[in-house]
């Protein structure tokens, strides 16, 4: 048997610890931008929150593959919590890149700008996975279908953001070039511990939301076993094995 | 391969007899050209513009064949029966994709040479083997999509609505892809051929999800 919960505290302590310290050094220590002055501290929220949605849908197409690979249902649970969470930092995500933008170029929302656009087609595609899985029924069908989707929405990501950057040209400040951006080494640094921060705060809801649906597993089990087959009532909209 | 055939040769008939896909996806597009006509308020285009109103209106009317496409295997029985036969499973893809091809096909003979009399203001004979280069990749890209969406969707409760949900985001590529190599070509003295650029888009995108399909239609079908 998994326990999630054991880890949990630890985890959050070195996530709050983290995150503190990213935005103590966003605000204190990292240098005000010349050019966009205070707005610019948005960046080290927006972007970690993009790259860490990003890494995550692609993570929820890896556990799939893991679904489909051993029929083990814990693993379809894997990667439906992996792709909640992404699609809530990907929200999160488009919200700041939409103020931030409306703060740089004048506008709450730039068509011409590839990494936006091609941002908010994956999270339209990622928004349809619940509508889809709930509308199943059996609950063997539904995880396979859902690990389908996830797995090829997966290798969606890396190739819709090729054909959109292509159709345009380019805005967006690129901040990780594979020359190794153009930031102060105070604002990389900041940068990066902020990257860390969010992506420890993903793997916390993750293991978070784990605990919970695996101890209402286990509680449904039980419940189960000493009440009968009959007083349990089946449950609605979850992706948890009942 | 022979399993592949016979599933085909089984959807054409099928709707060669019935009549029931095909005729609907023309005349959705022509209402679709007429809409179009009333929303721009242009009698005539070219360019950018009728290239992306003839993809929007191709990617539309294909959703309709979508939706429809694994209809009568659920409700009679022919998933179980397909699974009864000892045949590869891959085989009901191809077969379902290239049924889909062949309607998508059927349908652009007739929306073509309509969009050509109703809406587009140059000459259609200069662009028109580009345009077939274009539209076959894109078709690709369609059947292959539409028949993965298809049969996640039609085991859903919501069939209609999940098919299409599904199916155009994960299609915006192909359709930047074929908009973007289609316009080019509708403008009054194109070089008659399709930007590269664009075209090879297309097919990565075509191979990437004719294999990624490939991979993954099996589990679709497990019972």
């Amino acid at each position: 048997m998994i326990t999630y919960g054991r880890r949990l505290r630890g985890l959050s302590l070195v996530t709050i610890a983290t995150i503190s310290l990213a935005y103590a050094l966003a605000f204190f220590y990292a240098p005000e931008d010349a050019d966009q002055g205070f707005i610019q501290k948005i960046f080290y929220l927006h972007v970690p929150l993009a790259i860490v949605s990003l890494c995550g849908f692609i993570f929820g197409g890896l556990l799939a593959i893991g679904y489909l690979r051993t029929g083990d249902r814990r693993w379809d649970i894997r990667s439906y919590v992996a792709i909640h969470m992404a699609l809530i930092f990907g929200i999160g995500a488009l919200i700041t890149g939409s103020i931030w933008a409306k703060a740089s170029w004048g506008h709450w929302w730039v068509w011409n700008e590839p990494t936006l656009v091609s941002f908010l087609i994956v999270v339209l595609l990622f928004a349809t996975y619940q509508p889809m899985r709930f509308s199943i029924e059996d609950p063997e069908r539904q995880a396979r279908y859902a690990s389908v989707f996830a797995i090829v929405a997966g290798a969606f990501v890396p190739l819709n953001f090729i054909a959109v950057r292509l159709a345009n040209q380019y805005v967006h400040p690129r901040v990780l070039t594979l020359e190794g951006g153009n930031l102060p080494a105070s604002m990389a640094l900041t940068f990066y511990i902020a990257l860390l921060g969010i992506t420890l705060l993903y793997v916390t809801l993750w293991t978070y939301e784990m605990a919970a649906k695996n101890a209402r597993m286990q509680v449904r089990a039980t419940r189960r076993k000493l009440l009968g087959e009959d007083a349990m009532a089946p449950l609605r909209r979850s992706a948890a094995p009942s | 391969m022979r399993t592949v055939l016979t599933v085909l040769r089984k959807d054409l008939l099928l709707e060669l007899r019935s009549l029931e896909t095909v005729p609907t996806m023309i005349l959705f597009s022509i209402a679709t050209f007429v809409i179009f006509h009333f929303g721009l308020n242009r009698n005539s285009l070219d360019g950018q513009l009728a290239g992306g109103v003839l993809t929007v209106t191709v990617l539309f009317a294909g959703m309709l064949a979508v939706n429809r496409l694994f209809v009568a295997e659920r409700e009679q029985g022919g998933f179980d029966g397909f699974l009864l036969a000892p045949v590869d499973r891959s085989a009901l893809l191809v077969a379902k994709a290239a049924a889909l091809f062949v309607f998508l096909t059927g349908l652009e003979l007739i929306a073509i040479p309509a969009f050509a009399v109703m809406l587009l203001g140059v000459p259609l004979w200069p662009a028109l083997p580009g345009l077939i280069a274009v539209l076959a990749l894109a078709n690709v890209a369609l059947s292959v999509i539409g028949t993965l969406v298809s049969a996640i969707a039609v085991q859903s409760r919501a069939r209609d609505l999940i098919g299409p949900l599904l199916g155009l985001p994960l299609l915006v590529p192909a359709l930047i892809g074929t908009a973007r190599a289609a316009g080019p070509l509708l403008v009054t003295h194109s070089t008659g051929s399709p930007p590269g650029k664009w075209l090879a888009i297309l097919a990565l995108y075509d191979l990437v999800f004719a294999l990624l399909s490939y991979a993954v239609f099996d589990f679709l079908l497990e019972d």
